[in-house]
């Protein structure tokens, strides 16, 4: 305990009061988690099944809707669920308040750019295909 | 950032020996924390060679052993001596537990090392500041809370409703669960913890309190609940044999039932 530090045990307890939010990230956490299950064992699935045929074959794959549309799901669930779980460790283990909110700031930075550039590329296969050889 | 290394002021040093007596049958090395912060010096490990033949077989009855008869100097805290008043709690072998129902023969290794629970400031020897620890009790406002006038006679529950509080009621607020959790650890100043948790819980799940929201409201916070990770220390050190991991579980499926 601080020496120079008045403040009633209690107060100190209660600090800023409670933020009344927080089930929303669980639930977050918690749906992200399911559906990453299914999501995950499609992705074993297709990858196994695309990797014998060649670069042709998997490009041809991604430009059927089912798959898209899939491994968009993937990706966009897999860094919701990324930025989610780094946020608990920032604010598990990051203390000072200044470091704490720019680590913050680029957990979502970088989940939303990789994400970004992830869904672009998915996009761009499904509907433009493969790069020019 | 998480301190991972100990201050210079807090490295524990090796400490004094005390000897068993002349003529002792059995004995048994005792390593125990010491800190007294009138000396300002740096805590140490005291090693005492119990005659465990001349005491008891729990751990507290030892520590009696070693303070009337080979160092009055030793300060630690005990009352009831059953494991009913959670007084005497502390890191016992690694783990924390009561001392006075824990037997020092069931201690793993060669030497039963004694200190105090773990991550809360020492005032002396085995004696922790639970200040905090108790305040955030208090802050979950553990008490009954109705606005209904106070019927004549009592407030009724029936024996189911009553059996939900199995499990909670019996928590001692000894803090072995609490000192033992990594995120009470890094985020003590804010997450409740626990101990506290699970008495909230307590509250919470009473079929006689009429302020369940408010105290979800209370509780609904990233650090003052959700820093709860199931790491399950707390049930697996709690000395009552309780679930605080499976309380805190049931405040998360409280507020999920509120949204959904």
């Amino acid at each position: 305990m601080s020496g120079n530090d008045f403040r009633t045990p209690l107060s100190r307890a209660r600090g800023l009061g409670s933020a009344h939010h927080g089930v929303s990230g669980f639930l977050v956490e918690r749906t992200t988690s399911i559906a990453l299950v299914p999501l995950c064992l499609w992705a074993v699935y297709a990858a196994i099944k695309v990797a014998p045929l060649g670069y042709e074959s998997a490009v041809l794959m991604l430009r059927q809707p089912v798959n898209a549309i899939m491994s968009l799901l993937l990706i966009s669930v897999s860094f919701l669920h990324m930025r989610e779980g780094l946020k608990v460790v920032i604010e598990d283990y990051v203390h000072t308040p200044a470091t704490r909110i720019v680590a913050l700031l680029l957990n979502s930075a970088l989940c939303w750019g990789l994400w970004s550039v992830a869904a672009f590329s998915i996009l761009w296969v499904a509907f433009v295909g493969g790069p020019v050889h | 950032m998480v301190q991972f290394t100990l201050p210079k002021n807090s490295k524990i040093t090796k400490g004094k020996h005390h000897p068993a007596p002349a003529g002792a049958k059995t004995v048994k090395a005792f390593k125990i924390y010491r800190f007294d912060p009138e000396t300002g010096a740096n805590p140490r490990w005291d090693t005492y060679d119990v005659a465990v033949d001349q005491c008891g077989p729990m751990v507290l009855d030892a520590i009696f052993h070693i303070k009337n008869t080979m160092d009055p100097t030793l300060s630690f805290r005990r009352s009831c001596r059953e494991g009913v008043c959670g007084s005497c709690a502390m890191n016992i072998g690694g783990r924390n537990t009561l001392a006075c129902t824990h037997a020092w023969a069931d201690v793993p290794g060669e030497a039963v090392q004694i200190s105090p629970l773990p991550n809360m400031p020492v005032l002396k020897d085995l004696v922790p500041d639970l200040t905090l620890f108790f305040a955030q009790y208090a802050s979950i406002e553990p008490w009954l809370q109705a606005d209904t006038p106070m019927p004549q006679k009592e407030w009724t529950q029936s024996p189911k409703d009553r059996a939900k509080l199995d499990g909670l009621y019996e928590c001692i607020l000894c803090a072995c669960c609490s000192t033992s959790c990594p995120s009470y650890w890094w985020n003590g100043d804010k997450y409740l913890g626990p101990a506290a948790l699970l008495q909230a819980y307590r509250w919470l799940v009473d079929s006689r309190d009429e302020a369940v929201g408010d105290r979800l409201d209370g509780l609904e916070d990233p650090f003052k609940l959700y820093r709860c990770h199931t790491i399950m220390n707390c049930a697996q050190v709690c000395p009552k044999g309780l679930n605080p991991a499976k309380a805190i579980a049931g405040i998360k499926r409280m507020l999920v039932e509120r949204v959904v």
